[in-house]
């Protein structure tokens, strides 16, 4: 069966145009940064792209917006990712709600755990340090697939596939049958995407994409198309 | 324990530190029950931090009122950041971790920190801003002689509120040998709790005192507000008592509760410095200490609630209040109760305390540079 590919951009001024490439190279979903000024859960590369997004403006308001135009330029899933700061902000259940009528089909707030608001309907992370309740819980509350996070860290690459992910992937198999498993979190290179993917449904690239997004839409494309060879069969 | 104040507090962090924080709730609720817990922590605070601290009263600079103060500044270490640091490293014995992390912003928590660290032998990592790296020098070289890491943090504002997201990245990379010693009470629950726990020994023992000579209560207690666990820890000793007026003294330009809206910084939810969209501001002090757009939950509750009311203290007040105890009673504060002690005069109160939390050494060139 193929493997889904989910790649992340940072909201801005170039996103839709990125996102199409990146669907042309492969894509399956698209997740869609929502800019905090302070995110935890992000290493250096997201966190350099909020702050730039920021300073550009690209406040809830505009990223509904970037949302929206990404939408009209693209078929895939598109997820806002961010974090508890700005749905606090703006409104849980409003944020939701725009957020769905921009065009998203899902929800990721990395820092609002399973178990709290368990009404927002929202994609929910797992990691290496869940016990077995809270892999359960979070495989009841997640929306369509959970997203198994490979390492105990931050977003960001790393030279490597964390050998984390092998146990977590059995566990999280085991105490949520039959829902898909996608990896993310230090996945950088072609290698580490088919590593990944044989142990799970597919993979989250963020922070390398971010990295090859600079180069502009070619150079993502060709990026994300080696991602994707990867992940096909042979 | 309390998760939530109101509707302030909870935690708002990536799910790897969950199983870590319901550890340490575990941890620390069998260590409340454990009376050798108390029996080492009361040992450590008389025959290492030198509890119980005095209370000094303070005639010459308020004339007009009886003013006592809680000499924090007499702990070792010179803060009251040591009550927490020792509780907390008794603590992170108890979970089997012997590596710790920590945030520091005058530096004041940092030193705690490495003092226990050396004191127990756990291997210990600061993460300071740059800018307070420029601006507590000697704190930076004191926690370089007790055996700690400093890790300069060189982006955003390069200040506490950077500092303590590196510290909390850090814990997320290395939760299963690490413990998050926090320096305030903020952050995800448990902590807020553990911290106003561990520094209400000032609330107790200022109580106790303040009968002793006054043979009765005070009609304010005051204290300076950064993240707030010298001021948690003294009004502890006093939210029950009807009669004590409660002011938390912030940074003007720092004023989470003063300024601020609710909003979610560092794993809770509290009053900060935010714009609309949940954006956290940029605050400005001339005390590292206060320089914190966020601020404990249980602060929060309280301005709400109404029993506790906050004010503030620009930076030349703080000034002027410093330079007038060091002149009028020879004691040198740090900036951060200078903020308290700025707001004295125009208490409408006779019998008052002021926790004066930390000396001022590590404040002297900052001062100086403003013409001594």
């Amino acid at each position: 069966m193929s493997k889904t590919l989910v790649i992340y951009l940072m909201s801005g001024r170039r996103t839709p145009e990125l996102a199409h490439a990146a669907v042309e190279g492969g894509a399956d979903v698209i997740e869609l940064g929502f800019p905090f000024s302070d995110p935890l859960a992000d290493g250096p590369v997201i966190r350099r792209a909020a702050e730039r997004a920021l300073a550009e403006g690209m406040r809830t308001q505009a990223c509904l917006e970037c949302l929206a135009a990404t939408r009209e330029r693209v078929d895939v899933p598109l997820i806002p990712m961010t974090y508890a700061a700005l749905l606090e902000a703006y409104g849980w259940d409003r944020f939701a709600e725009d957020a769905r009528s921009a065009g998203a089909e899902s929800l990721i707030v990395a820092d609002l755990p399973a178990g709290d608001r368990p009404e927002l309907r929202r994609i929910q992370l797992v990691a290496p340090t869940s016990t077995e309740e809270r892999l359960r819980l979070a495989g009841e509350q997640t929306d369509g697939w959970l997203y198994l996070v490979t390492v105990t860290g931050t977003t960001g690459a790393r030279s490597g596939l964390s050998n984390a992910l092998g146990g977590l992937a059995e566990r999280a198999r085991a105490a949520a049958p039959g829902v898909p498993l996608y990896a993310g979190f230090g996945i950088s290179s072609a290698d580490d995407a088919r590593a990944a993917a044989e142990l799970t449904d597919g993979v989250v690239v963020g922070s390398r994409a971010l990295e090859e997004a600079e180069g502009g839409p070619t150079a993502l494309r060709t990026f994300v198309r080696s991602l994707r060879e990867s992940l096909e069969p042979d | 324990m309390a998760e939530t104040y109101g509707t302030y507090g909870g935690r708002y962090v990536p799910e790897t530190l969950v199983p870590a924080l319901d550890e340490l709730t575990a941890a620390w609720e069998d260590a409340l029950e454990d009376t050798s817990f108390q029996a080492e922590l009361d040992e450590l605070a008389t025959s290492y931090a030198g509890r119980p601290t005095p209370l000094t009263r303070a005639a010459r600079f308020a004339p007009d009122k009886r003013l006592y103060l809680k000499r924090e500044d007499l702990l070792h270490t010179g803060a009251h950041k040591l009550n927490n640091a020792l509780g907390q490293a008794v603590l992170a014995r108890r979970l089997g971790k012997q590596r710790i992390v920590a945030e520091t912003g005058a530096g004041q928590h940092g030193v705690a920190t490495a003092t226990v660290c050396a004191r127990f032998g756990l291997e210990c990592v600061v993460y300071m801003g740059a800018e307070d790296m420029r601006r507590q020098r000697p704190n930076v070289e004191r926690m370089g002689l007790l055996g700690a890491e400093v890790r300069q943090v060189e982006f955003g504002t390069k200040t506490l509120k950077e500092a303590t997201s590196e510290a909390i990245r850090d814990w997320i990379t290395n939760v299963e040998t690490t413990h998050y010693l926090i320096g305030s009470c903020v952050g995800p629950a448990p902590y807020p709790a553990i911290v106003r726990e561990l520094q209400a020994v000032i609330g107790r023992e200022t109580r106790a005192q303040i009968l002793a000579a006054e043979a009765r209560l005070p009609d304010s207690v005051v204290a300076c507000v950064g993240g707030g666990s010298n001021a948690i820890g003294m009004f502890a000793g006093f939210l029950d008592d009807d009669g004590v007026e409660i002011v938390g003294v912030e940074a003007a330009g720092a004023a989470s509760l003063g300024t601020g809206r609710a909003g979610v910084l560092h794993g809770s939810r509290s009053s900060v410095l935010a714009d609309g969209d949940g954006q956290i501001a940029d605050a400005h002090s001339i005390s590292a200490g206060l320089d914190y757009p966020g601020v404990g939950p249980e602060h929060a509750y309280l301005r709400d609630s109404g029993r506790a009311r906050y004010v503030g203290t620009t930076d030349d007040e703080a000034l002027e209040a410093f330079r007038r105890l060091t002149r009028t009673e020879g004691i040198i504060p740090a900036l951060e109760p200078a903020h308290a002690l700025a707001r004295v005069d125009e208490l409408d109160a006779e019998l008052v305390v002021v926790c004066l939390s930390g000396r001022g050494d590590k404040d002297l060139a900052e001062v100086l540079a403003r013409g001594g």
